[in-house]
């Protein structure tokens, strides 16, 4: 007891140097519980989806034709499918191009609303009145419908610009609260410093706007995965994303959900990885936000 | 308040324009209706198909911007077109808007007030065990996706049925069976023993959402000054809570309604595709499958007036609950 006592105030006199934002915001992240977990949970996950397939000698294109609609067993982990296919190494492969198209859409979703919510915000007049025209045109229009319509432009192999579309319709709620807190900041002593200094916009938004709004881009980013893998989901489910050959976790569920009352393993093993990876995204979304922003705790 | 409303119905009927047109586009450019005819036996000769999309207005060869102005000329009639089958959307649509409208209301009443009362009674309660479990319950529905969440109900109730009450309490397909001869009565408990796994499945995740949203109003509101006032002039706790907390809570939970009304309509669109009824959405799907421009585009018009009447549906709401709104 004495002894750890003594350890950490050693400690605390060896740490003087001012700890920098990064890792005040790391420290309050692991704090809490919940970013524990969500963390621990989202890593074991990425871990499963990238380093599981090589611990099976199946691969998601093998078919076992002495093994049709088995329930899971010592050979097969998680059963088999109608097709003799392996359900763990099936389920895998759809984790990882639902993980990765999850990612990248929450990616290029995120830097389009900074991007437009910024140059809205600080270029007022006519560039704010046209880009706040097309957020609300595209708020208007249901995402998934226009996707759903979009969907033969997406052929086999053509996951990219499905990544690219499922992220043309994630920013606008975001891209509204960017633009709110642009023009704020516009008025602050040091972008008006800039400004009268001669600095180009463009420089301003990069240099000055942006930094200052990374704590709500960073959280959004994480929220816009969850938001994204559910997209993917559903539009894959109804036949709309990821095409035949290359398998989601939308296309595994629907195929599922079909012998999901006399083969369970089919439906509920990929429904539970799905529910579990998204649960443990918010997770990891609400503690980063709390860590960010610790007075605005809870803000939903 | 006129004056404002006006306005904001003009620049609400530009949208729906701007939206509709760019859907039809998409739809015309997107969709192949020729495809249809291609593996018919025997196949037709390419000028009796080339007549039967002109027919249509659906022929690629026509120019784009030509079959466009034809499509909105109809449209500014009242007229959305013919399907691939040569049927008229517009008889098609107005059956079944009345399945989708009747589906989205009541997952609408009901997600929304039990969203409320559970988000208000929560906040009331603060680090209760209700407050804790519907944290925990709405965090948990918040991640599961609406054709996991019917796919999952349709499997329990059919378990529940077999196991728990020996006879078909939920019924998973379709809005009525057909051809039952039972009274009212016996239509009316056949109607909603159809409806309640839908509903339940569409006002899940507003629920979730609706009450984090509520809670953390209700929480901002349940410190403010009016309402210790309200309790020192003599009103009763709960009476100063209902009529004055949970009125003030309410008015930015209103306005995040219209944004929600999107989601809602894409739920809907699942749950009536998983549960069979036969609605917008189920056509929607269809339509897309079956390279039918005119019903995509007349359906996306009608989603895109559905979500603008929500959004003014949310101002007048906002004026009836804010009086600093009507000045």
């Amino acid at each position: 007891m004495t002894l750890s006592g003594e350890e950490l105030a050693e400690e605390a006199v060896r740490d003087v140097a001012p700890p920098s934002r990064l890792r005040v915001v790391t420290r309050r992240f692991f704090a809490s519980t919940q970013g524990r977990i969500g963390f621990a949970v989202l890593a074991l996950m990425f871990l499963l989806a990238f380093a599981g397939p090589l611990f099976t000698p199946w691969s998601y294109t093998d078919k076992d034709f002495t093994a049709f609609m088995q329930p899971p067993s010592a050979t097969h982990w998680f059963g088999t499918l109608q097709t003799g296919s392996d359900v763990f190494a099936v389920t895998l492969r759809g984790m990882q191009k639902s993980l990765v198209v999850g990612l990248l859409a929450a990616l290029v979703s995120t830097a389009l609303a900074a991007l437009v919510g910024a140059f809205a915000g600080y270029f007022s007049g006519w560039t704010d009145r046209w880009l706040s025209w097309v957020t609300d045109l595209l708020l208007v229009l249901p995402a998934f419908l226009i996707l759903a319509i979009m969907s033969p432009l997406f052929g086999a192999g053509q996951w990219v610009l499905f990544v690219v579309m499922l992220a043309l319709f994630l920013w606008m709620v975001t891209s509204k609260i960017v633009r709110g807190m642009t023009i704020s900041l516009k008025q602050r002593e040091y972008i008006q410093a800039a400004r009268f200094m001669g600095v180009p916009p463009v420089r301003i938004i990069a240099r000055h706007v942006l930094p200052n709004l990374s704590s709500l881009l960073i959280v959004d980013a994480t929220l816009n995965v969850s938001a994204a893998i559910l997209t993917e989901t559903s539009l894959s489910y109804f036949g709309f994303g990821i095409q035949p050959p290359d398998v989601s976790f939308g296309t595994l569920i629907a195929d599922g959900s079909r012998t999901a009352v006399y083969a369970p393993w089919t439906f509920w093993f990929v429904a539970g990885l799905l529910v579990v990876t998204v649960l443990a995204v918010n997770l990891v979304g609400d503690a980063l936000r709390d860590a960010f922003d610790p007075g605005a705790k809870g803000r939903r | 308040m006129a004056g404002f409303l006006a306005r904001r119905l003009l620049s609400y009927v530009v949208l729906v324009a701007v939206a509709a047109s760019l859907a039809y586009l998409l739809a015309a450019v997107a969709l192949d209706p020729r495809s249809n005819y291609a593996d018919r036996t025997p196949k037709p000769p390419p000028g009796v198909v080339d007549a039967q999309l002109t027919a249509l207005n659906l022929n690629d060869k026509t120019p784009l911007l030509q079959r466009y102005a034809v499509w909105a000329g109809g449209v500014v009639r009242g007229d959305f077109g013919k399907t691939v089958t040569g049927a008229s959307v517009n008889d098609d649509l107005a059956r079944r808007m009345g399945v989708t409208f009747r589906l989205i209301l009541l997952g609408l009443v009901f997600g929304s007030l039990l969203g409320v009362a559970v988000g208000a009674y929560a906040a009331v309660r603060q680090y209760g065990w209700f407050d804790r479990l519907s944290a925990g319950l709405s965090f948990l529905v918040l991640a599961v996706p609406v054709v996991v969440l019917a796919n999952m109900l349709i499997l329990l109730a059919s378990w529940a049925n077999d196991n728990l009450f020996g006879t078909q309490v939920f019924l998973v397909s379709g809005e009525y069976t057909g051809g039952l001869e039972a009274g009212f009565w016996g239509q009316l408990l056949d109607r909603l023993q159809h409806l309640v796994l839908p509903t339940v499945s569409l006002s899940l995740g507003l629920t979730a959402v609706f009450s984090r949203y509520q809670r953390n109003m209700m929480l901002d509101v349940l410190g403010a000054d009016f309402l210790r006032t309200a309790m020192a002039k003599g009103l009763s706790r709960r009476r100063a809570l209902v009529t004055h907390g949970l009125r003030t809570a309410l008015i930015p939970v209103v306005t995040y309604f219209a944004f929600t009304f999107g989601v809602l309509l894409t739920g809907a669109t699942f749950t009536e595709k998983i549960f069979g009824w036969h609605g917008l959405g189920e056509q929607l799907i269809n339509s897309i499958f079956t390279n039918d421009v005119n019903t995509v585009a007349a359906i996306s018009l009608l989603a895109a007036v559905a979500v603008l009447f929500a959004a003014l549906a949310a101002d007048l709401l906002h004026a009836a609950l804010d009086p600093r709104v009507r000045a």
